[in-house]
């Protein structure tokens, strides 16, 4: 194989080189510096001059001594049913012991053909009320979390993860990929599972903060490919994980900068919309396929700002999104979910009779209907004080208390049933007055208003244990 | 045929050298793997391609061959009820025959080759035929599909055949030995010829009340549809789809999810549109989802307006869906800087504006070249960043469009649905479809649209009130005023798309509400003028009775 020593240029991530023949684009290229290797990407073919950005880094690079291998293929990686309870680095390379590679595949994934898509409509009870009943979580949908910096994402996704099954009891892989995470959050999540015993169904690709920022734009490949092999391939339903999904954003940019390239919104490149649908697109189910890719990814938004381009443009290719507040976390709530600005899209045909229950679709459009009352009703009394409401007003106020500090807010470890969740909020609903009740149909109302049952919540400690 | 080198690779635009005499727009093939692209700028011997398929793989000085003609659509029998991506490959054949993922270089005729169909002829022997005449039909779903004489073709017929035939075989031959087959050709890019564009006059009706009674488009119109992710784009689309009163749908989804996409697949296969058809017998599909090549991405939106012309040119009104054009602006804005063109705003080409209202120019009601009258409505969302109405792209399609249905983030997160807000939408039909709400449903239906329309004004004007002072110290009056907006706003205005009776709404029905509506009113004003409290007008069984009209 020939090796090049014709860098002509040394810019941020990328290295330039000329008097190159035979080489494909995208194809991945071996770096050596002082006798340490390195792996790049060719992100551009010009003549007989090339482009690589380089995974690792350029420091310590030289245009005259750095030595530059093609291999040849494109980006690819070695994938085996022993992943399971490792850990790699971002790149996909294994931490501790080496496995076994039973197959080697692109990192780039192939789309899946729409028409070989099967609509997800499997419930996944993740133990949480807000989500559960009011932002139903289904199998193979992508529904990302809309964070900000120091609020408690990790501990929900932790908890998420920890909890997420069907109805029917089964469990999740989980594929967790932190990209530019603290060594902490990592920490905290590993243990979390090694806790409950839950370490031999998690596979963690890990590029934390000091890691190069552009290893940083194939971690989310390379886990989705993970869990694209054990779904198609092996029939698993996989839980993917990506956080935070602005650090790997923020590396594109930086790359996309260091090529000089016209930057489109706040000097994003105009291809983000694109690439991130070539990221969470890879969720689904198949016809015919046993398994199933759900996507949790976590972004925290610049400045809370829900416009800014990263939250926005996911916001376009996810199917919905669950929002945590400043407000609600300085009040104490946790999970601190802004209900009124969260959405699942799949949530209307993958609950109801015969998914969870009957009253399920009603009972949450009448929760964001009061919700959304509420929230007039709040920024009245902060002009004219609570004097001036009537005597209904104040009534949705004592729901709204209820429902934020005992439906919304719960315990790390709590585990809720649905149906618990169900009867939690049919509770609290019987203080508004009946013919406020305009989203519930007559007969629902008749079978569930005040009826009282007890179904239970369940700590993490049994988390793992089969439903009885 | 023309054959040249890749001299350049970056992302989905390649430059190759050695075309000198290859043309704009012509179609090349790519590499090895032949992967199509299409010319977009020539410079000396150095041809620019976009190509539509992802590049990875290929290398400097693999051949690129230009196909010498513009990228084109096969248009004829078979396309109803079909599924195909941006470039019209057929993605359930695909699936068939390829397995559940997209590979790349895959090459498909859009129409099956092997089927066959009864073509019943319409002219005898003899007849002088030109372009677009009818020369006989096939029964394709539940349409009659009708075979028109293809482009530049004229002459007198010398046989015309009767019996099953496949869309390659000849079914006429023209004096002079012409043989023309049902399969015929169009580039997308290039606007369907027609006799003469008319005025719109009848509405498109989708039973969707604030569409039909507040902002209707006609047959023929066009609508821009902007808003922010979560405000109902798509749920609104696919209603319109299965309720509106047109002959042929081409939904096209570009830049979509692809689970959303297998739901509106689903949605068509399973639903039946209002006379009771099957939807898919009356529907096309052309799908991109947004992990598709970019490039495909943006052809496709153009493949599907040929497509809805050509059923236009057989005498149908067909409505062309688009979602979204954003994700075709950014398909434009990719390409345009990977050429290093200069930026306008936000990035995009300068001339996407113009393009955006080429294509909408396409929609329109004509008079076809075979006399026969046909009509294409375009349905445009946009989804603008951050919710923006003032970015360039919705700028672009408002200024293209007549009506405009903007939805509202903040009303379909109080899950008021269609999220469409009332005071910024508007329709420029109005005025011009009153004749016929006038003849088709009542005579005062102006009347009672204008009268909705200013209670809900009011309201918007008093809730300015309220924010500063509280609805206590409003006059009764205005408190009933506010009472009522509610129960137009609640009872009229949102609609559930999924509830088996809510989900249409029939005209006579959509004015029976309104009516009432404007009599309650009406007769409230005058006993607030006598004294009575709004809660003794209103009271719980008035209101419930409103509320339950809808579901009834």
């Amino acid at each position: 194989m020939i090796e090049y020593q014709t860098l002509t240029q040394v810019t941020g991530p990328l290295i330039f080189l000329e008097g190159i023949k035979n080489v494909g684009y995208g194809e991945i290229v071996e770096i050596g510096v002082d006798g340490e290797k390195r792996r790049g990407q060719i992100l551009e073919l010009n003549r007989d001059k090339a482009v690589i950005e380089v995974f690792e880094g350029t420091r310590g690079m030289d245009v005259k001594k750095t030595k530059v291998r093609f291999t040849g293929k494109t980006m690819s990686l070695g994938v085996s049913k022993d992943m399971i309870g490792s850990v790699f680095s971002g790149l996909g390379e294994p931490l501790k012991e080496r496995i076994v590679v039973e197959e080697e595949i692109d990192i780039q994934g192939k789309p899946i053909n729409p028409s070989s898509r099967e609509y997800p409509r499997e419930f996944i009870e993740t133990g949480i009320s807000s989500i559960d009943l009011m932002n139903s979580l289904v199998r193979g949908q992508k529904l990302p979390i809309f964070s900000g910096v120091g609020l408690p994402h990790t501990e929900l996704i932790t908890q998420i993860a920890k909890q997420a099954r069907l109805l029917t009891g089964e469990d999740f892989l989980i594929v967790f990929a932190g990209m530019g995470i603290s060594y902490d959050e990592a920490r905290y999540f590993r243990e979390e599972f090694e806790k409950t015993g839950a370490l031999e169904r998690i596979i963690l690709f890990l590029n934390t903060a000091t890691d190069p920022a552009i290893e940083r734009l194939a971690t989310p490949r390379v886990a989705l490919t993970t869990a694209e092999y054990f779904a198609w391939n092996l029939d698993y339903h996989v839980l993917v994980v990506l956080t935070d999904m602005t650090s790997y954003c923020n590396s594109l940019r930086e790359v996309s900068s260091a090529k000089e390239e016209i930057p489109s919104r706040r000097g994003y490149p105009s291809y983000l919309y694109t690439d991130l649908a070539s990221i969470y697109e890879r969720s689904g189910r198949i016809t015919g396929k046993k398994g199933s890719v759900t996507m949790l990814p976590v972004l925290t938004m610049p400045e809370d700002d829900i416009t800014h381009p990263i939250p926005d443009l996911t916001g376009y290719i996810t199917e919905g999104q669950i929002l945590l507040s400043r407000d609600m976390f300085r009040k104490g709530i946790y999970p601190p979910v802004d209900l009124l600005s969260s959405l699942s899209r799949l949530m209307p045909k993958g609950v109801g009779k015969g998914l969870t229950r009957e009253d399920h679709k009603s009972l949450s459009n009448q929760c964001y209907a009061n919700l959304a009352e509420v929230e007039k009703l709040r920024a009245l009394i902060s002009i004219i004080g609570e004097e001036g409401l009537t005597d209904t007003d104040k009534k949705y106020l004592e729901w709204a208390n209820r429902f934020e500090r005992e439906f919304i807010n719960q315990r790390e470890d709590e585990r809720r049933e649905v149906k618990h969740s169900l009867e939690k909020a049919w509770e609290m609903l019987s203080v508004i007055p009946e013919e406020r009740l305009k989203r519930i149909e007559k007969d629902l109302m008749k079978r569930y208003m005040g009826r009282k049952e007890h179904a239970g919540t369940e700590t993490a400690t049994s988390a793992t244990r089969p439903r009885s | 045929m023309l054959k040249g080198g890749i001299e350049r690779i970056t992302g989905p635009v390649i430059v190759a050298k050695g075309m000198l005499g290859s043309r704009m727009w012509d179609v090349v093939e790519v590499g090895k793997g032949r992967l199509l692209g299409e010319i977009i700028k020539l410079v000396g011997e150095r041809a620019f391609i976009e190509v539509y398929e992802d590049t990875n793989g290929l290398k400097v000085g693999e051949p690129v061959v230009s196909l010498g003609k513009p990228f084109t659509v096969e248009l004829g029998p078979g396309l109803i009820g079909s599924i195909y991506d941006g470039l019209g490959r057929p993605l359930e054949r695909i699936m068939k025959e390829l397995g559940s993922f997209i590979t790349k270089g895959i090459r498909l005729n859009t129409l099956d080759r092997e089927k066959k169909w009864e073509f019943v002829p319409k002219v005898k022997n003899g007849e002088e035929v030109s372009e677009g005449f009818i020369l006989g039909s096939v029964k394709e779903g539940s349409i009659t599909h009708r075979i028109l004489v293809p482009k530049g073709i004229k002459g007198r017929v010398k046989s015309i055949k009767k019996g099953v035939f496949s869309v390659e075989e000849c079914i006429c031959e023209l004096v002079g030995g012409k043989r023309i087959c049902m399969l015929q050709e169009w580039e997308v890019r290039r606007i369907r010829p027609y006799r003469e564009k008319i005025g719109l006059s009848e509405p498109l009706v989708t039973g969707q009340r604030v569409i039909d009674s507040l902002f209707p488009v006609g047959k023929g119109g066009n609508v821009c549809v902007p808003g922010g992710f979560g405000s109902g784009k798509t749920v609104l689309e696919s209603t319109i789809t299965k309720n509106c009163d047109s002959d042929v749908n081409v939904v096209c989804r570009t830049g979509e999810r692809g689970n959303e996409v297998t739901d509106i697949i689903n949605e068509l296969k399973e639903s039946k549109d209002r006379k009771g058809r099957p939807l898919m017998e009356k529907s096309i599909l052309i799908v991109n989802t947004s992990n598709m090549p970019v490039v495909a991405r943006e052809t496709s939106i153009y493949t599907a307006i040929t497509i809805g012309e050509y059923f236009r040119d057989q005498g149908y009104s067909s409505v062309v869906l688009i979602d979204s054009t954003s994700r075709w602006a950014e398909a434009l804005r990719e390409v345009s800087g990977r050429l290093e063109e200069l930026p306008g705003e936000e990035g995009y080409p300068v001339y996407m504006e113009s393009q955006v209202g080429e294509y909408h120019e396409r929609s329109g009601k004509v008079e076809n070249l075979n006399g026969s009258c046909g009509s294409l409505t375009l349905i445009s969302s946009v989804s603008p960043p951050g919710a923006d109405f003032s970015e360039p792209v919705t700028q672009a399609v408002l200024r293209s469009t007549k009506v405009f249905w903007g939805l509202d983030q903040k009303l379909s997160w109080r899950r008021h649905f269609p999220a469409m807000n009332w005071l910024i939408s508007y329709s420029r039909y109005v005025d011009g479809m009153l004749p016929w709400f006038r003849k088709n449903v009542s005579n005062d239906w102006d009347a009672v649209t204008k009268g909705l329309m200013s209670i809900l004004q009011k309201e918007a004007e008093l809730e300015r009130v309220v924010r500063v002072v509280g609805i206590g110290v409003l006059p009764e009056k205005e408190k009933f005023v506010l009472e009522v907006a509610r129960i137009i706003r609640e009872d009229f205005l949102q609609q559930d798309a999924f509830h088996a009776e809510d989900c249409y709404t029939h005209l006579d029905k959509q004015y029976a509400m309104m009516r009432d509506i404007i009599r309650l009113y009406e007769r409230g004003m005058k006993e607030v003028e006598s004294g009575k409290t709004t809660d003794k007008i209103l009271t719980k069984s008035v209101k419930e009775r409103m509320a339950r009209v809808k579901y009834d």
